[in-house]
């Protein structure tokens, strides 16, 4: 046996165990999620393996309109939670859901900054010129984004504030672009705002949720999971008690629940 | 076909044969002493010298983003240097895209002139030494002129490049119309928000670009004829 032929049976020999490893782990779920979810859904995942320590959950975050294109083009994820609850529901009408739409949250949109007292300001304040950069997310395809473009509107400042505008690809690169300082202050998730790694950087002013649409947001089993307990077992449990106070902590509360 | 491209797109097109044609100078101005040096050099430090400028051709896109990024920034020593000149912080720019850019496609540009340099035979640039022409003559009248064909293929795959450029201007550039908002960026967003179409005609139009560069490459410098 030649030192090719060698190389070759060993190379198939670690194929084999890469592919057999795979099998094997049946009980598993991957779940995509809206980058606004990072810190709550972390924890959530935590508290889940406490009463499944056998399974394997991936999560991935990212930009939800991304999450929902993916998805139609057949991508492994069997639980998607959208920062717009219009993602899923468009989903769900073309048959790529197996369960009900269901909300798991309200969102709400904040000022966020670590070198102002941004607990002090309002979107008024964004029209100052010694603000020079303001970072949302981008409307065009972000929900945050939308929110925070209707906001502006709905306060008067849109005109004065969109020269100075910079879009974040997801809410989560927007509170980079405040976070790394290239913007002074910038309009991110609450759920981000009271992550424990920006809540001791920065301060936030809460934006009235009477300035723009509610942004519902809802999660789905996607069609690919139909039969996968380990996801019907993960949904149920995001409505059990547990979730719901990280889901409430992290600025999710539902309409009726106490923060 | 009048709304193939939406006013938004021509203007990322726009932007984008403008950040290009911006690079690809910059980078012909500095990449053509470099390369020349890298050629002639005989320092005992050439080999580093090379790796990094060939460092962006296996440098992940965001790696490149996210330096540039913390250093263009207002703690970064490139942006404190920036902020002191009164230039003000270069993310989110035109200004800071062109020095990612050049940064980004440097290899692509001095390479194939490093090619070019080092093929030139030894006697070429001797003679013109006993004719009694300047370094600076030789490098002009005999150097330039018979490493044409690296320059070209520099200048192409330069621009191209920059065209294609995603990742870096994803991380640094804040998407804002007419300053950062590239075709690539642009196509991003159409998929995002699911805007199929403009997406497809944006797509094919990079498609068509870029095959109609390679080709003007191919068929005008092939490789063989360089020597």
């Amino acid at each position: 046996m030649g030192v090719t032929d060698r190389f070759a049976a060993s190379l198939l020999i670690f194929v084999f165990l890469l592919v057999a490893s795979h099998a094997y782990a049946e009980e598993k779920i991957t779940i995509a999620a809206a980058a606004d979810l990072k810190f709550a859904m972390d924890e959530i995942v935590v508290l889940f393996r406490n009463t499944h320590p056998a399974v394997q959950i991936e999560t991935v975050y990212g930009s939800s309109g991304n999450f929902s294109t993916q998805i139609r083009q057949g991508a492994p994820y069997d639980l998607y939670f959208s920062a717009d609850i219009a993602y899923p529901r468009a989903l769900k009408k073309e048959g790529w859901s197996a369960s009900e739409v269901q909300t798991y949250g309200v969102g709400r949109i904040v000022l966020w900054s670590p070198s102002r007292e941004a607990s002090k300001m309002t979107l008024a304040d964004l029209a100052d010129p010694s603000i020079h950069k303001i970072a949302i997310a981008n409307p065009q395809h972000a929900p945050y984004g939308k929110r925070a473009e209707e906001a502006l509107r709905a306060a008067g400042v849109w005109e004065k504030v969109e020269p100075k505008l910079v879009y974040g690809e997801n809410i989560a690169q927007t509170a980079q672009y405040v976070q790394s300082g290239n913007a002074q202050i910038g309009i991110i998730a609450l759920s981000l705002a009271l992550s424990p790694e920006l809540a001791k950087q920065g301060s936030y002013a809460l934006i009235p949720d009477k300035l723009h649409q509610p942004l519902e947001q809802g999660f789905i089993i996607t069609r690919r999971a139909a039969a996968n307990m380990l996801a019907h077992d993960f949904a149920r449990f995001i409505a059990t008690k547990d979730a719901r106070v990280v889901m409430t902590r992290y600025g999710f509360a539902l309409p009726g629940e106490v923060k | 076909m009048d709304s193939a491209f939406s006013a938004a797109d021509l203007s990322a097109i726009w932007l984008t044969i403008k950040l290009a044609t911006v690079a690809t100078l910059i980078l012909l101005l500095i990449g053509t002493p470099l390369a020349w040096w890298l050629a002639r050099t005989r320092t005992w430090w050439k080999g580093a010298a090379g790796a990094v400028v060939a460092l962006p051709i296996v440098l992940p896109p965001t790696v490149i983003g996210f330096y540039l990024l913390v250093a263009m920034g207002p703690h970064g020593p490139f942006g404190q240097l920036t902020q002191s000149l009164g230039l003000g912080l270069l993310p989110f720019t035109f200004a800071g895209l062109v020095i990612a850019s050049v940064i980004y496609s440097l290899p692509f540009v001095v390479q194939p002139l490093q090619n070019a340099f080092e093929a030139i035979p030894e006697h070429a640039l001797e003679t013109a030494a006993t004719l009694r022409a300047s370094a600076l003559d030789t490098f002009f009248s005999v150097a330039l002129p018979l490493a044409k064909p690296g320059l070209l293929t520099a200048s192409v795959l330069g621009f191209a490049h920059t065209v294609g450029e995603f990742g870096v201007v994803l991380m640094i550039g804040g998407n804002i119309p007419e300053q950062t908002r590239v075709a690539s960026v642009q196509i991003y967003d159409h998929v995002e928000a699911m805007e199929y179409a403009q997406a497809h005609w944006l797509s094919a139009a990079m498609l068509v670009f870029s095959f109609a560069a390679l080709l003007v490459l191919y068929t005008f410098n092939p490789a063989g004829k360089r020597k």
